[in-house]
């Protein structure tokens, strides 16, 4: 009975626990930030400052981060999912009131030391706090729509919330981790068909709630030639980048689209143009493939963990780290509507880069203690 | 457990959907890259460089305009202006107040340059002061170490060197106008550009124009200037060459502005070229370059002399006596009456019950058409019009040049009138009338030309062929080597009157000048090389009725200068062998009120004076004009 008590498994010192970590996958997610500082430095007309400079910075405290959060007991992480998630929603209203008081769309929590999104903290919260959900519910009741009420109401309400902020993109990664997560957790197919029936319902009331400028993005996308100097012109100007870099690129710090400042948020969201103009379709696909390289990673940990809530954990950060990385790509490239979603790791942003980096701690985390097996309520199965 | 074991077998399948499905989204990706990147790179290599290359258009240099030995009459004066880049700049208003320690700023200049600033991008340049002269652009430049982001800007603004004296040859240029947008040559959309809009800067615009210079410059999203990438400047203009002397113009337009209002033409008959072409008042032609006031406006719009009137090509008058040459020729060409002919002037002429009076109270007595010409009478020109018709004589005075546009090379030329039966019945519906003829005997009635048509006219007298007038010089510059013109043009053709018929006429016009009792003889030249020949006019402006004549008739200063009549005369010279040909017109007889040879004939006795002394035959060219020199005054 081996496989009920492995004392080797549930007590390792923290010196094993770091020869544990997944060091190649510390590389690779090392070497994408690298690639995110050097577009940075080029974004910056070939200086450090003002964003490299500081992206380095983040990356080594996010790094420090991510192996704290890698030596936390699996264990102690579903423990805390709730809690986390209630505190990220505290937090969530709290940027809610002081926009209601405020002026305009307010994203931020000002700590002081930092300057914090909460939004973007929900989409690891949302992954931890469902798989902790699913793990403590056994086939038959996953069966039964009316246990899939509170799961569907804790992806939901927060995504109405970030909606209003407004903050389409966020909204959107929220419900589409979510239902990832229902998915995977073996919600049956028909529900989701249910759902997307209700969902197109909603449309036009929730096409009534948008505000002006997401409804122009949106029309713009669909028709991005009709105004190529208003609401087309992110996107008309970034297909511009990327597809002017060719096959391979017009060389490093020499592309005109960005150096010329005809890029509006070339160093967030649309960074992606300059990786495209600088480095032709060789750059872009060479990213792609290490972003390939990390989600393969991820599939790897999750199926190498013997309890259901590693699993679900890591599939669920691995699918929301490729729904950042898409969602971000298409739209830079014009494949989807331009929201304002970050690209991991390269982007530059501090809260982004804590986010991505706390969802590979809780990777490597489930890797550390891939032999832990864990009940239903998160104690360990002896 | 089995129930957990199964539910992990649904999570490792769904996760192997999930994971097919990104493998397809990332493929979707690397496809779409593939579109932009190679399928479609051509066309966004292009929108990229679109975005960052700019071509600028640079405004070529004018072509100058020269009188026939170079003097510039329009040249390119070099303006200078002050401009500040705001963000180069700091505080903007300590570079106010030292700029204006340097150079006058008004206080609405000051406003005009803060608010500017705000409305444009910190690197913008921000225009302190137009058009400077050296010295003030001088006391800028020294004191640029105190005036960051401050810098001279240098232009090229037209200028008149002679102003008023060659407005109404020259013309004048001015910003593009609404229409004038509508045209193939890019340039007419660059603000600095300026365009002919009369006398010779339209007519040769597109000469004088030049080809466009192009920068090409790397701009960013936001405008600003990165690099220039290219430069090809461009190609200035032709250089016109005018027929006009300068001097000569120089003496027409003083006599003619003495006059108040008043035309003087001098023509060299043996080429047509335009050797001066006086309308007084002229205007300030650069004043149009930078945009007139609207009080400037006005006040030539009010002018009672309408300086903005080319009254020499373009001012029509009744010819008066002056087209009683013609009206002579019309006769003995057509044979009705011979050299020797003979009426008698009894100072009046009855046709049924309508008297024609001879402006010689008492009359010539009898007399053949040599006198009738040279003292003038009406009676002999009642009795020959009569003879001769107005259709004889509307057809020689079109073969001479009257009624019909000499087509001379600057805008604006009016055609003036010379009445014929069909005419008349055709724009009035009645029928001519034989009074009319005899009125247009004497160059009164329907009868209108212009001093142009009357010089060419006198041109044709004086040469027996169709001269042509021109401004515009064959030849270029003439230098001290130039071929000088011996005969008359082989470009003329003979007019078709016997050589007979036109020494009469000729020998009339002496008469008129050179001898007692002529209309002109106090204006005639007493050098014997240079004798001039001509014939004085006086047009009425309003009839004199019956009964004003009966109280007798009122003349001069007497009456208001609107009503006075017009004094005229057309002459050419040397007689032995007839070269320059002069047509002056002093609008209701000038200052004093005077008739043809009292008041006309003097300003053609100095025209044809100095014409002839400044034959190219008997002088050498004068020294080049320097240009340079000229410009900076």
């Amino acid at each position: 009975m081996r496989w009920l008590y492995d004392p080797s498994q549930t007590q390792q010192t923290l010196s094993v626990k770091l020869l544990n970590v997944n060091w190649p996958l510390v590389a690779l997610v090392t070497t994408i930030a690298g690639v995110g500082f050097a577009m940075l430095y080029s974004a910056g007309n070939g200086s450090w400052h003002p964003w490299a400079e500081r992206q380095v910075v983040r990356y080594l405290v996010a790094a420090l981060v991510m192996l704290v959060v890698a030596m936390v007991d699996i264990r102690v992480w579903l423990r805390a999912a709730y809690g986390f998630y209630a505190v990220t929603m505290i937090l969530l209203i709290a940027v809610e009131v002081r926009g209601a008081i405020g002026m305009g769309a307010q994203r931020w929590i000002d700590l002081g030391i930092i300057q914090i999104q909460p939004s973007e903290f929900m989409k690891i919260a949302l992954v931890m706090v469902l798989a902790r959900y699913f793990n403590g519910m056994p086939v038959e009741e996953i069966r039964n729509p009316v246990k899939l009420i509170v799961p569907a109401l804790l992806i939901l309400v927060p995504a109405a919330m970030v909606l209003k902020q407004p903050d389409l993109g966020t909204a959107i990664m929220l419900v589409l981790g979510g239902a990832a997560m229902f998915f995977l957790a073996g919600v049956r197919l028909w529900k989701f068909a249910v759902m997307f029936a209700v969902a197109g319902a909603v449309v036009p009331f929730a096409w009534h709630h948008l505000r002006e400028y997401q409804k122009n993005r949106i029309l713009t996308f669909l028709n991005p030639e009709n105004d190529p100097l208003g609401a087309g012109y992110h996107s008309l100007q970034a297909k511009i980048a990327v597809g002017s870099g060719g096959v391979f690129g017009k060389g490093y710090l020499s592309g005109t689209q960005a150096h010329l400042s005809f890029l509006p948020e070339r160093q967030t969201d649309f960074i992606f143009t300059i990786l495209g103009e600088e480095f032709g379709l060789v750059g872009g696909l060479v990213l792609l493939a290490l972003y390939a390289v990390v989600f393969a990673y991820g599939y790897a940990i999750a199926f190498r963990s013997r309890s259901h809530f590693g699993r679900l954990l890591a599939f669920g950060i691995t699918t929301n780290l490729f729904l950042y990385v898409f969602i971000n790509v298409a739209m830079v490239i014009g494949l989807l509507p331009v929201v304002g979603v970050p690209l991991p790791l390269v982007s530059y942003g501090g809260t982004s880069m804590l986010t991505v980096m706390f969802g590979f701690g809780l990777l490597m985390s489930v890797y550390v203690h891939r032999d832990v097996r864990i009940g239903r309520y998160g104690e360990a199965e002896i | 457990m089995k129930k957990s074991n199964g539910r992990g077998k649904t999570l490792t399948r769904r996760a192997m959907v999930l994971a097919g499905g990104k493998v397809a989204l990332l493929a979707a990706l690397a496809g779409r890259l593939y579109y932009l990147q190679v399928v479609q790179a051509p066309k966004f290599s292009m929108l990229a460089d679109e975005n960052r290359i700019n071509i600028r258009l640079l405004v070529p240099p004018r072509g100058l305009i020269v009188d026939r030995f170079g003097v510039p009459l329009a040249i390119n004066r070099p303006t200078y202006q002050a401009v500040v880049i705001p963000e180069q700049a700091g505080n903007i208003n300590e570079t106010l107040d030292v700029v204006g320690a340097l150079v006058p700023l008004t206080e609405a200049d000051r406003h005009r340059v803060l608010r500017d600033i705000r409305n444009h991008h910190s690197f913008v340049p921000i225009v302190l002061r137009e058009d400077m002269d050296w010295n003030e652009m001088a006391r800028i430049d020294v004191n640029a170490v105190d005036l960051p982001g401050v810098s001279i800007e240098q232009g090229l603004i037209r200028h008149y060197v002679f102003g008023d004296e060659t407005s109404h040859v020259v013309g004048y240029v001015a910003p593009v106008s609404e229409q004038e947008l509508n045209s193939d040559d890019p340039l007419v959309e660059l603000p600095d550009f300026r365009v002919g809009k009369s006398g010779v800067e339209k007519q040769y615009d597109l000469e004088l124009r030049g080809t466009a210079g192009t920068s090409e410059v790397e701009v960013n999203a936001f405008g600003r200037v990165v690099r220039e990438l290219a430069h090809e400047d461009g190609i200035a203009g032709d250089q016109i060459v005018l027929g006009l002397d300068m001097d000569l113009q120089d003496i027409a337009m003083r006599r003619c502005a003495a006059q108040g209002s008043a035309s003087a033409i001098v023509i060299d008959s043996w080429t047509g070229e335009v050797l001066a072409l006086a309308s007084a008042p002229g205007f300030d032609p650069s004043a149009f370059a930078s945009g007139l006031s609207p009080a400037q406006w006005k006040a030539l719009v009010d002018n009672p002399y309408n300086p903005l009137e080319n009254k020499a090509i373009a001012g029509t008058y009744s010819p008066g006596s002056t087209f009683k040459p013609l009206v002579a020729t019309a006769a003995l060409e057509a044979g009705v009456i011979t050299p020797d002919t003979e009426f008698f002037c009894p100072g009046e002429y009855h046709l049924g019950n309508t008297v024609f009076h001879c402006w010689k109270k008492g009359g010539h007595g009898t007399l053949s058409v040599r006198r009738a010409i040279k003292e003038s009478c009406d009676v002999f020109f009642y009795h020959t019009a009569d003879l001769v018709g107005i259709d004889r004589i509307a057809q020689m005075a079109n073969r001479l040049g009257l009624g019909v546009k000499t087509d001379i090379d600057i805008p604006g030329e009016k055609t003036g009138l010379i009445p014929t039966r069909a005419w008349k019945l055709a724009t009035t519906g009645v029928a001519w009338q034989r009074g009319e003829t005899l009125s247009c005997g004497i160059g009164q009635s329907f009868v209108s030309v212009t001093p142009l048509q009357l010089a060419t006219y006198v041109a044709r007298i004086a040469t027996g062929h169709t001269v042509k007038p021109v401004l515009a010089r064959d030849g270029g510059v003439m230098t001290a080597s130039s071929p000088i013109a011996t005969a008359i043009s082989h470009a003329f053709a003979p007019l078709g009157v016997q050589q007979k018929t036109l020494d009469v006429i000729r020998d009339a016009m002496y008469g008129v000048v050179n001898e007692v009792h002529g209309t002109a003889y106090g204006a005639r030249i007493q050098d014997p090389t240079m004798i001039m020949a001509g014939k004085t006019g006086t047009a009425q402006v309003h009839h004199i009725a019956r009964e004003i004549r009966d109280r007798g008739v009122v003349t001069g200063t007497k009456v208001p200068w609107k009503d006075r009549d017009h004094a005229l005369f057309i002459a050419f010279a040397p007689v032995a062998a007839p070269r320059y040909v002069c047509s002056v017109v002093v609008e209701h007889g000038g200052a004093t009120g005077g008739e043809g040879g009292a008041v006309a004939a003097p300003i053609a006795h100095d025209l044809l004076l100095e014409a002839q002394k400044r034959d190219p035959a008997r002088r050498v060219p004068p020294v080049p004009f320097d240009a340079a020199k000229l410009a900076q005054g």
